[in-house]
């Protein structure tokens, strides 16, 4: 993680509502593409950012998404930071468990993202807000 | 597009998902089929998904509720023409599709529900079976028209790219 660099190319969009998820779904891809990440590693990591940008407009109560392309010197990657100022989650084990929801999900979002993508880092807390980064590197 | 086209093959309704799936759009798409498989009598329902690029939790979610809806009300669900790269993605993410059944082109799932015995569609059983190529089945059934949507559904490419 230290040694990754962003490239500066930092992508925005907000999520507010269902089709923005569709849209992060949509600029992940084309910037996954463009990384030339393989197509199973494309679609495991939209289907990833399809999850979680669900849970900060569903969970979170809207927040924002931010892609970047970034770099160890060897690879390239694409991170996805996804940000909310919403409850937060208190009890991140029990969250990140398969299975577990506190709605009427099949609570597979966080636990399942984290198996599709190479790196995963969760910061949150009651009253917190969420913010969820994960990256995938091409191969 | 606020709402997913339903065509009806004899007594198949056939719904053929081209768009990038909205969370509203899947709901209504569950309430729509449920609708005309009681308004038609419809015994079977396939499902292509071979536009899809991915099938996350939330549409995993809706296509095991078809199936169990449609079940209730008498009726076979076949999902058809999963990418392999969903496919992968999705069982790792944990999905198992619970109730679903699957195949691998409208023709191939034309082709299992004909082999249901609780099912004759198409007309006389022969039509079903035999002929091997899984066309003309549906169009003995006839009157309407039948999307493009099997060709579309072709044999998935290989995973590695
Ligand atoms: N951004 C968030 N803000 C607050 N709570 C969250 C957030 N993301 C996840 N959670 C909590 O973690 C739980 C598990 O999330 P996960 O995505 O695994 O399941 P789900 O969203 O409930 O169901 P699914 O994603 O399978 O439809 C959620 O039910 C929710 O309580
Ligand atoms: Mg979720």
């Amino acid at each position: 993680m230290a040694l990754a660099d962003s490239g500066g190319d930092v992508e925005a969009l907000p999520i507010t509502a269902d089709e923005d998820v569709v849209r992060v779904r949509q600029l992940v891809r084309s910037r996954a593409v463009a990384a030339k990440l393989s197509l199973i590693d494309q679609t495991k990591l939209v289907t990833a950012a399809s999850e979680l940008a669900r849970n900060t407009l569903v969970h979170g109560g809207g927040g924002r998404a931010e892609v970047s392309t970034v770099t160890n010197g060897r690879r390239n990657g694409i991170r996805v930071h996804f940000a909310d100022d919403g409850p937060g989650i208190a009890d991140l084990d029990l969250a990140m468990t398969d299975g577990y929801t506190s709605g009427t999900g099949m609570g597979l979002g966080l636990s399942g993202a984290r198996r599709l993508v190479d790196e995963f880092d969760i910061d949150t807390g009651p009253g917190a807000g969420t913010r969820v980064t994960v990256t995938k590197w091409s191969r | 597009m606020d709402q997913i086209p339903i065509f009806t093959l004899g007594e198949v309704l056939l719904v053929s998902i081209q768009v990038d799936l909205e969370d509203q759009l899947a709901m209504r798409l569950q309430e729509d089929l449920s609708e005309r498989i009681v308004a038609t009598g419809a015994r079977a329902v396939i499902i292509d998904i071979s536009a899809l690029d991915i099938v996350d939790s939330f549409i995993g979610r809706m296509l095991s509720t078809i199936a169990s809806i449609s079940r209730v009300l008498d009726a076979e669900t076949v999902v058809v023409g999963m990418r392999p790269a969903v496919a992968i993605t999705l069982v790792e993410l944990g999905l198992s599709l619970k109730g679903v059944r699957t195949a691998l082109t409208v023709e191939h799932g034309l082709r299992m529900l004909n082999g249901t015995p609780s099912l004759a569609l198409g007309g006389p059983r022969e039509a079903g079976y035999g002929d091997g190529d899984g066309y003309g089945d549906a169009d003995s059934t006839g009157d309407s028209p039948a999307p493009d949507a099997g060709s579309r559904a072709a044999l998935p490419r290989p995973v590695s790219d």
